[in-house]
Order: structure tokens, then sequence, then C-alpha cells
């Protein structure tokens, strides 16, 4: 490596972090105007237009703020864990190609190194937890670690079912190959996969179970303030959007469908207006669902994302294997899909849908006897 | 289990170096979700809790005691500030009392008033339930669209009595000034937009599937324990048993009014939930006909300013939105109270935590907690 | 209501006491109690249309046991339970409402100054759990047969007791 070569990548991942932190800002702007929208109310309004400087005054407030540091807390570990959790979710943006140039290097196994990288912060989090010493934070480490790893699998399967069809882990590659029909027509169960799971590993509603506010009182955070904390909020919304961007590249064909723009800045754009749609329903599950328990959680994953996702490579193989067209495919996703909806709707002990009215027909019936 | 530093886990057993210790876990009193400044010490295995002992006394400021040092027009204001969120309840129930006592007749548009009033705080009230229960469970909206509601009943508050907290407008014998002359109109108004908004919340919580699996059979209670345990109120209904004091004891002007008592079946959280909608929408029921039937006339019945009521003891006691809300009041015939004692719902609710919360994960003590719907400004006085 | 003049003012309530004619309902209830109470000695009375049995304090667990288990009377709720401090004695005062039969009565049991002691109730009615461990707390009564007397509603360590009527009312500890 020439130190030009050496310049040229510093000053690309100098101008990377740059444009994280705009693209953090800007979530979290979006965030909380798009959950005012559900809520009924305006959000930030004050700081600057329609408070698009409120994201800016938050992260000047929080680089002010005092760190403190727990008095029983282990510094060493406690100072390195925003750290650890950053570096992943960092570095996996240097193969995430935003167009089909925009890229700092195209892996060839640029897929199997994101998956690797994204699930190291789980280091990062239970050292976080176990080294502030409060117990709240211990149990939301234990949890995000439970949490991150059985929802790893059906990420990596869905990942693996998907790469058979292209036969390629270079994501420029997977792209290109989705000209003519989108991987998410192909294979819809891949998508709801990938999107839940991914959901989770972000920690987002309704699988926020580590940080769960009302339980254990923002987890593994619970004893960081100031420049430390604001460095796990950056992560939580950096990996939101990397959820966002490869469900983009990956199911949506990224910036090759339905239109195949000539200019790379269109591509660009292409990726960036699907990401952000895909990460506002995210917001909207924030703004629509409570939080379930972790067995719940747990069951979820293993029982039925797990074989479902090896349900989703066996049919994907029967489709490589025989040749068979795609919309046999979709048909057999889309049935294994609602077969999932359904085991799901079963397993609830609902109340009957005439509950309200049983409800009040009990309460006559004590009427009458009253009477 | 009483003191604080006391051995917080298991016994270590240096043999078998790998078994786990239960794990003491102190929730409370600065924790988010209990309401208040309430603590339980919880003994977790893991996620399982294995042990509870609630702690209260944090908000105890004596109000029985309190009592006895002020004169009887003046123990209104300490009333409002037992069950902070549902004053007009509180202050009827006293009031009830020292009426019963002196035998005063309340006239009858200060009783349709007082109704009114008190109708419109159980559903105020109701809707910080479905707010912050949303919270426990982890949903954000719920609490938005509950205070968008609350919000139009407490302006409606302010307009009657000047206040959005403290009220203090009942009075004994009435209540302390006619009501606002736009009231029917605004009252019409508030019925309609509540009507929409308990509809609208009920829409987006109630089925909802991680709702349900997080409610459903969780924090179970039979009635027989129930009622063991002194539950009233919405706790005590989701059980199954139709107690409420509105029938079952009438006062103001509850037994000319049509409306029906909800009741669960199983008595897990979900029921307590539902409860409580339908009986906003129950209340919503009253609440229209007694504006048709709201009386011209006085609002105060002719009494002293310095009340000494006759010698004797009474009992008076109302459906609030947490339960059954009493008074027990000894009058030694002068102008100060002998003593006050309050029987708070959320008292014998919280003593039911212990019940409750056996084989459960930290997650649904949350929940169980919020489903009670206790407030700790009437559980300690 | 415009304010009324001086002439036309009604005249205010008097000393008067406020009689309540006594229902049927509750003339039954006492005389079931009676019945129910008959070899303890109850002395049944009443007062603003609740129903009062006085009884002694060692009788308290089996009175408590037989209101609970007598089909007519079906006390199972204990609704309050109060102390008085009458200055010679405490009163001990349990509000029983039954939701099977939807009637209230009222259980009295004086207890003298010295040193108060009441045996518990706790065996029929788990509800009276904490009301005694407050009553403990603020009036110094001893439940015999209570499992955890500690302090409820005041710190540990907390001098006196500050719901009698000697303790003085406007000398209060900070903390």
């Amino acid at each position: 490596m020439t130190v030009r070569e050496a310049l040229l990548l510093a000053g690309q991942l100098l101008g990377l972090l740059t444009a994280l932190v705009v693209v953090v800002l800007s979530l979290i702007w979006l965030e909380r105007k798009a959950l005012a929208r559900f809520q009924n109310r305006m959000g930030p309004m004050r700081v600057g237009f329609h408070g698009l400087l409120q994201p800016v005054a938050d992260a000047l407030k929080l680089l002010v703020k005092e760190d403190l540091v727990p008095t029983w807390a282990d510094r060493a570990l406690f100072w390195s864990a925003p750290l650890m959790v950053f570096v992943p979710s960092f570095v996996v943006w240097v193969t995430i190609p935003l167009a089909k140039e925009v890229v700092i290097r195209n892996l060839e196994m640029g897929l199997f190194y994101i998956v690797a990288f994204s699930i190291l912060p789980v280091v990062g989090l239970v050292l976080a937890g176990w080294s502030s010493a409060n117990k709240y934070a211990m149990l939301g480490s234990l949890r995000s670690a439970a949490q991150l790893v059985s929802y790893e699998i059906p990420i990596v399967m869905a990942v693996i079912a998907l790469v058979m069809v292209p036969e390629s882990l270079n994501l420029v590659t997977i792209v290109e190959g989705q000209r003519t029909v989108p991987y998410a027509a192909l294979q819809p169960l891949g998508l709801a996969l990938f999107l839940l799971a991914g959901v989770a590993e972000v920690g987002r509603t309704p699988f926020d179970i580590y940080f769960a506010e009302s339980e254990v009182v923002g987890g593994p955070f619970v004893e960081y303030s100031g420049a430390h904390w604001s460095v796990f909020f950056l992560v939580e919304y950096i990996n939101t959007f990397v959820v966002g961007v490869l469900v983009a590249l990956l199911f949506l064909g990224g910036w090759t469908f339905p239109l195949v723009p000539e200019a790379a800045w269109l591509g660009f754009l292409w990726v960036v207006a699907k990401t952000y749609l895909v990460v506002l329903v995210m917001f909207w599950l924030r703004g629509t669902l409570p939080r379930l328990r972790v067995d719940q959680l747990m069951s979820f994953g293993w029982q039925l994302l797990v074989p479902l996702s090896f349900a989703n490579i066996v049919i994907t193989g029967f489709y490589k294997f025989y040749r068979w067209p795609g919309w046999t495919l979709t048909l057999m996703s889309l049935a294994l899909l609602l077969l999932a909806g359904w085991l799901v709707y079963r397993r609830q002990t609902r109340p009957a849908a005439a509950t309200a009215e049983e409800m009040l027909a009990r309460a006559r019936a004590y009427r009458r006897r009253e009477a | 289990m009483s003191g604080i530093g006391e051995v917080t886990v298991g016994p270590f057993r240096p043999e078998r170096p790998l078994d786990t210790v239960e794990m003491m876990l102190n929730m409370g009193p600065q924790h988010p979700s209990t309401h208040g400044v309430f603590r339980m010490v919880l003994w977790i295995d893991g996620e399982r809790i294995v042990d509870v002992e609630p702690h209260i006394g944090y908000l105890h400021r004596g109000s029985e005691k309190l009592c006895e040092g002020e004169i009887y027009s003046e123990i209104i204001t300490l009333f409002d500030r037992l069950d902070y969120v549902s004053n007009f309840n509180n202050e009827l129930v006293f009031c009830m009392a020292v009426e019963k006592l002196a035998a005063i007749q309340v006239p009858e548009r200060a009783q349709y008033i007082r109704l009114i009033l008190c109708e419109l705080n159980r559903i105020a009230s109701h809707l910080l339930f479905y707010g912050t229960f949303g919270l426990d469970a982890g949903a954000m909206t719920p609490i938005l669209y509950g205070f968008r509601d609350r919000e139009k009943v407490q302006s409606l508050f302010e307009a009657v009595s000047g206040a959005r907290l403290m009220h203090n407008y009942f009075r004994i014998g009435g209540v302390k000034q006619d009501l606002p002359a736009d009231f029917r109109d605004r009252m019409t108004w508030l019925l309609g937009e509540l009507r929409r908004g308990v509809d609208e919340c009920d829409r987006l919580l109630t089925f909802g599937e991680v709702f349900l699996a997080r409610t459903r059979d969780v924090g179970n209670i039979d009635a027989q324990t129930a009622i063991g345990l002194g539950l009233t109120g919405p706790n005590l209904r989701a059980t199954g048993v139709p107690y409420d004091v509105r029938r079952a004891d009438p006062y103001l002007v509850y037994d000319r009014l049509e409306f029906d008592i909800p009741v669960g079946d199983r008595g897990d959280c979900w029921d307590r939930y539902y409860v409580r909608v339908q009986e906003m929408r129950q209340s919503l029921r009253i609440l229209e006909q007694a504006l048709g039937q709201l009386p011209e006339g006085p609002i105060m019945a002719p009494v002293r300013r310095i009340l000494r009521p006759p010698k004797g003891e009474v009992v008076a006691h109302a459906e609030n939105p947490r339960g059954d809300f009493g008074v027990y009041l000894v009058s030694d015939g002068t102008d100060k109270p002998y003593r006050v004692k309050v029987r708070p719902p959320s008292f014998c609710h919280l003593m039911a935590l212990k019940h409750l919360l056996r084989d459960c994960y930290v997650a649904d003590c949350v929940m169980v907690l919020g489903s009670l719907d206790v407030v700790l400004g009437e559980v300690d006085r | 209501m415009p304010a009324p003049t001086a002439g036309q003012r009604p005249r205010p309530h008097a000393q008067a006491p406020a009689e309540v004619p006594i229902s049927e309902k509750a003339k039954a209830l006492a005389q079931l109690l009676q019945q129910t109470l008959a070899d303890l000695g109850p002395d049944i009375g009443g007062s603003l249309g609740e129903v009062v049995a006085t009884v002694a304090p060692e009788h308290l667990p089996e009175v408590a046991r037989r209101v609970k288990e007598s089909p007519d009377l079906a006390g199972d709720l204990l609704w309050c339970l109060s102390l008085v401090d009458y200055q010679d004695r405490f009163e001990a005062v349990y509000h029983v409402y039954s939701t099977q039969k939807n009637h209230r009565f009222v259980l009295k049991a004086g207890v003298s100054q010295g040193e108060p002691h009441l045996p518990s109730v706790m065996s029929v009615w788990p509800g009276a759990d904490w009301y005694e461990r407050e009553a403990h707390d603020l009036f110094g009564v001893v439940f015999e047969g209570h499992p955890n007397l500690a302090p409820l509603l005041l710190y540990e360590g907390f001098e006196g007791y500050p719901g009698r009527r000697s303790y003085p009312f406007y000398d209060y500890q900070e903390w």
C-alpha cells in the first residue's frame, strides 16, 4: 500500500464517519417526527425549521454533559465497551455499496464479512453491563447476549437462502442480479425473516427487550452518560440504518429495480430512498406495538424463525436444483409465511372476538339475578 | 427479610461453584415503572421471580393524623392529596361522611354536579391507567392517546373548579360554586370526543397480538383469594365478582341511572385492563343520562361555617376509580374530628402483589403492578 | 345561588343528633349476629345504620372465623381495620362486608392502653396483614400471631407512635 492509497483510504473512512453522523442525526429527527405523527402531536418544532436542528442541539448537549463513572465500575472495561460496540457497526460500512461505484472496498465475500461483524457488538454490550456494577445493567446485558445470539441464526440462514439465488456473496453482484425481479418477490419469506430478525438484532420495539425502559431501565446503558452514552445511541441508529440498507440491497433491488438509472448519483438516491422506507417501517412498528417478554422472544426466535429459515433454504434448494420457474419459489415462500402467521395467531389464548359483548352480557345476567 | 442490608443472595456453596444463586433486585423507589415511590425487593433466579417483598411508606404524610388537627371544612384539601388522580371521588367520600353524621340533606343539583364530576374523574383516571399500562408493556403511543383525551377532561375540571389537580371543589353540604354557563355545551362536545377517544384507545391496544401475549394469563387471581385479600373495584370485578358500590350501596343519585357493571372471568392482567376500558364506556353512559337529568336549583345546603357534628361515628364509602374508597369518621362533638381512618383500595391491591407475582418473570412484575393501578398517595397516606 | 340575606337565612343545622331509623335489614342482621355469637357474649348495637357487635378481644379470632364461615353472615371481605385511641383504651374496629349477601357490619374490640395486645385475624382474612402492621406501626398495638410486624408506613427506627392522641401534633422529626 502506497502512501497515496493509505491517505485515500483514511479520507474515505473520515468521510464515511461524517456521513454516518449526518445519517444518524437525520434518523433521529425522522424518528421523532414520524412518531409524533403516529401520536397526534408535532414533535420538535422550535430548533430550526420544524426542529431540523434539534438532533444537533441534543448531540451538543450530550457531548458537554458530565461523564459519570459509578464508584464500583471496572473503569477500563466501562470505557472500552462503547468502542467495542462502535467499531463493528462502523467497519461493516467498508463493503456496503450505496450505488454501483459508491463503495469503499467491493469485497468478494462482502456479505459474509458483514454478517461476521454484526455479531461482535454483543461483546461490548455484555462488557458494558458487567462493568457498570449495576444489577439492571447486568440483567439487560445478559438479555442482550441471549437475544443477539439467538437472532443471528435466522439472519444468517435468510442470507444463505438469498445468496443461493445469485450464487455470490458480493453485494454488487447480488444487486445486479435483481434487474428484472427483486428478491423480495422471489423470497417474501426471506424478507420477513431478515426484517424481523434484523429488528430484533438492533433491539427495536417489539424486541427492545434489553433496553426495556420500563423493566431494566435502559439495560446495559443505565450507568452511562454524556459522550459514552451517545456512542451507544449512535450505534443503535447506525445499526438500524444498516438493516435498512441491507434490506434495500438484498431484497428490494438496490439501485437496479424498478428503473435502472444511468447516473451513479441517481442510483444512490434510489438506495437511500428505499433504505429510509424500510427504516420508516421500523419506526412504525415502534409507534404501534408493545414489547415482548424475554421468554416469548426466545420461543419466537427458536421455535418459529429458526425452523422457518431452514425451510426457506430447502425450498430455495428445490428451486435451484430442479430449475423451476421463479413463481414457484414465490408461491412456496408465501405459503410458508402464511403458515407461520397462522401458527402465531393460533398459539395465543385469545379472548373471543365477542368479549366486549360477553362482558356486558354477564353484567346484565347479574342484574337480572339481583332484581 | 425486613432489613435492607441483610443477605442478598442465596447460600454460596464452595464445593459447587457453578451453582446459580438468587439475586436480590431492588425495584424502586426510583424505578420508572413503580408508579410513584414504591419499592419492591425481588429475589430473582435468572429472569424468574422467586420472592417479592413490597415496601411502602415513602409518601407517608400522616394525613389521618393531620385530619385530627383541622376543622371539618379544611380536611377536604387533605383528601384531595390522597388519591391524586381521582380527587373529586376522594372529596366526595369525606363530604358524604360528614353529611351523614350531621344529617345534612344535599340539594339535588349539587348531587348531580358531584356525580358528573366523579364520573368524569373516573374516565380521566382510567385514561391515565390506559396510558401507563401501555408504557409498562413497552408501547409508547397509548400514553399519548390517553393524555390527549384526559387533557380535555382536565380543562373542563379547570373551568368548573378553577384547578387542574387539587380541586377542593366539593363542600360539606354541596359544592363550592355553580357550573359555568356553557357547561352543557362543553359536556356534549366532550362526551363525543371521549367516546371517539376511548374507541380509538381500545382499537390501538386491546386485541393486539403482542399485548395479548403480555397480559393474557399473567398475574391471575381467583375470586376467593381476591376477596380474602380485600381487593375491590376493577381488580375484583376482573375476577368475576360484580361488586360495585354504586350498585351495592347506592349513593348520590346512582339508583336513578342505568348502567352495567363489566366483569372479567379469569382475573388476569388483560381482564383488569379490559374491565377498565369497558367502565369508561359505562361512565359515558352514566354521564349522558346525568346530564339530561341535571336539575336547576340551589347547590349548597345551609351549613354552618364551623361545623360541629354530633358525637358519633360514621362510615361512608364510594366507588373510586381504584375501588371501594371509604372513610371511618369518629366525632366527639367538637369542630375537629376525633379520628379519621381512610380505607384506601390501593392499599389492599398492593397487599395482593405477593400473591399475584408467583412464578412470574421480571417483565411480568411490571405488568402486574401496572394492571393493579395503584396510587401511592392513598396507600401511604 | 344568591347569598341569602340575614332575615331569610334558613336556620343552620343545630346540634341535634342525627336520627337514622333502623331499617328492617339492619334489625335482621343484628339478630343474626346475636345468634351466631351468642355464647361469646357480644354487645350488639347500632350507629347511623351500621350494626356493631362489640366483643372481648380474646374472642376475636373465633368471632372472625364464625362470621366468615356462617352461611348467613358470610363476612368474607375485611373492608377495613381501624384503631381509635380513646385515651383510656384503644378500640379496634373491623368493618366486614359480605360480597355474597351484600351487607356490612362492624366488629369492635376494646383493649387497654398499657401494653396493648390483640390476636391477629390474618388466618381468617389474609387481607388483615397490612392493616395490622399499620396499626402496630402507628399505635403500638401488638398483634399476636402476625408473622411479620415490621414497620410499614414509618421508617425503621422511628420513635413513638404517631397515631396516638398523646403524640405531639406539631413536633415532628425531620428525616
